[in-house]
């Protein structure tokens, strides 16, 4: 018999989604803060002349990517593109991931740190009903034998074979969703927060510390960067499992925190 | 401005059903979005002085730390036979007037200036669009030309005009008494042991450390003394707030 469980917390529930849409407002309002200066470094400056570990840019008819001393040609998607009206733009990322799509470093500022409030205070929400409701310690922390190479190693296989697991092991997240949903909650999401105060100026006269612990401005716009590049990555692997568990069944349990668990094999 | 439940919640929907509609730059230009987003600006300030104090210091840093080429940007050659004629003067002529609401109004000369007391002081400059340098200015502590010329009561601004056109008028930038009397707030003749160059904003320009690159005017003749910002420009404070909507505070 196919069984109905309760399987996410309204608090979690909805945090997905209020995470998911400030997020996508502050990927995208990031990458026009980039094309202001499509360049990153590591240390405490760091301009036009010195130098970059990763440019964006163009030469003549190609778009460019230089990475260290590796540079990939990227016309049409990175560096040289054309929008939607067929006019051809030299600008780091393509207005189409951009908000909002034309240049304008302002109105990118605007938005980037109206939701950045959103996403911290719902952050912070989401954390303290999180440690009430023991989310954090009943669904998301890894227990002792999970940490296991053999249960890791087998959960690794399971998923390349696309076996989810089944009836009552369902109910409960597999290890890589959990060191999934902990890297995202537990360190991407600080350290890119932190990593963005770092970056203003009136917080290193506050909070000094954040530069210590970042190793200067502009590595820590690297490392917002990479953070930023690391939750795409999850992003696309969540939409993949999704996809691949049942799309309407996990939609619904996030939505209504009602979840249909697969039936055993038989 | 205050952020509401209402405001925080009609930017959030806007900034969601914007992007499901794919009409982002429809709903990004609309008055009441532009509101609401603006609402976080004041938020941010009172945060960030919240924590910071008056008088927390920009980090300091030393000469091993300093950028080899410190980057001119914006203007980097005023245009106009006035400032060529006091380049080739050696800036010897360049007056910083002081006036508004104060009590003796004042008109300094460069050498006057380069005699008073000064601040060296290595910090980094922050410029909005991602860029850092590390550079060495050396300059009057605003605070000492504010005390010489006696603030008069309703004082709460400072607008800084410059000799510089970037755009429909001469370059001009304000700030609050708070980061004016701030003790690395300095109006800047030296940087790196030597005179200011003319990219650098030749001969006179503001340092205010905890702010980013575009409230640092360069090329400063004349500081005002006011009780509000609407009177001046388009009344948002700056060039680039007038005319590009960046953010009054820039401490982010």
């Amino acid at each position: 018999m196919p069984l109905l469980v309760k399987r996410h917390r309204w608090p979690t529930r909805l945090w997905h989604w209020v995470n998911a849409a400030t997020m996508l407002v502050m990927l995208m309002s990031g990458l026009m803060i980039f094309n202001a200066h499509p360049r990153l470094y590591w240390g405490d400056y760091g301009a036009n002349s010195d130098k970059a570990w990763l440019q964006i840019g163009s030469r003549g008819d190609k778009g460019l990517l230089v990475l260290g001393r590796e540079r990939f040609e990227t016309t049409g998607v990175l560096g040289l593109w054309k929008d939607s009206a067929g006019i051809e733009r030299r600008r780091a990322f393509p207005g189409w991931a951009t908000i909002p799509t034309s240049y304008s470093l302002a109105d990118a500022r605007l938005w980037h740190f109206f939701f950045a409030w959103i996403l911290v205070g719902s952050a912070l929400l989401f954390f303290a009903a999180s440690i009430v409701n023991g989310h954090f310690r009943k669904d998301l922390l890894p227990r002792r034998h999970e940490l296991g190479l053999r249960h890791l190693w087998s959960d690794i296989v399971a998923h390349a074979r696309l076996r989810f697991p089944r009836g009552e092991a369902a109910k409960r997240y597999g290890i890589l969703q959990k060191i999934a949903y902990l890297s995202v909650i537990a360190l991407l999401l600080p350290v890119i927060i932190l990593t963005g105060l770092t970056m203003s100026p009136a917080m290193n006269a506050a909070w000094p510390w954040l530069l210590e612990l970042f190793g200067g401005r502009q590595s820590a716009r690297s490392i917002h960067f990479l953070c930023a590049a690391g939750l795409v990555a999850f992003f696309i692997v969540h939409i993949a499992m999704v996809i691949l568990a049942g799309p309407f069944n996990e939609i619904r349990s996030m939505v209504t925190g009602w979840y249909k668990l697969p039936e055993e094999r038989a | 401005m205050t952020i509401t439940r209402r405001r925080l919640l009609a930017g959030f929907a806007a900034g969601t059903g914007g992007l499901l509609l794919g009409g982002c730059d429809r709903i990004n230009a609309l008055p009441s979005v532009r509101t609401a987003l603006k609402s976080a600006e004041g938020l941010t300030m009172r945060s960030q002085r919240l924590i910071a104090g008056r008088d927390a210091l920009a980090p300091e840093f030393s000469r091993a730390d300093l950028s080899p080429v410190f980057r001119s940007n914006g203007t980097f050659q005023p245009a106009g036979a006035d400032y060529e004629a006091h380049k080739q003067a050696g800036f010897s002529d360049w007056k910083l007037t002081i006036d508004g609401l104060v009590r003796s109004p004042l008109s300094l000369s460069m050498t006057q200036i380069r005699s008073m007391p000064a601040r060296t002081q290595i910090t980094r400059h922050d410029c909005v669009e991602g860029w850092s340098a590390i550079g060495q200015w050396t300059g009057v502590p605003l605070k000492l030309l504010l005390d010489m010329a006696g603030l008069r009561d309703g004082a709460r601004y400072l607008i800084f005009r410059c000799a510089d056109r970037y755009g429909p008028m001469p370059y001009y930038e304000s700030i609050d008494l708070i980061d004016a009397f701030h003790p690395q707030t300095i109006m800047a003749w030296g940087l790196n042991g030597a005179l200011l160059p003319v990219g650098n904003g030749a001969p006179l320009r503001l340092r205010v450390e905890r702010q980013l690159g575009y409230k640092h005017a360069k090329y400063v003749q004349y500081i005002q003394v006011v009780a509000g910002l609407s009177e001046y420009g388009l009344g948002k404070g700056g060039y680039w707030e007038d005319h590009h909507d960046y953010a009054w505070y820039a401490g982010i």
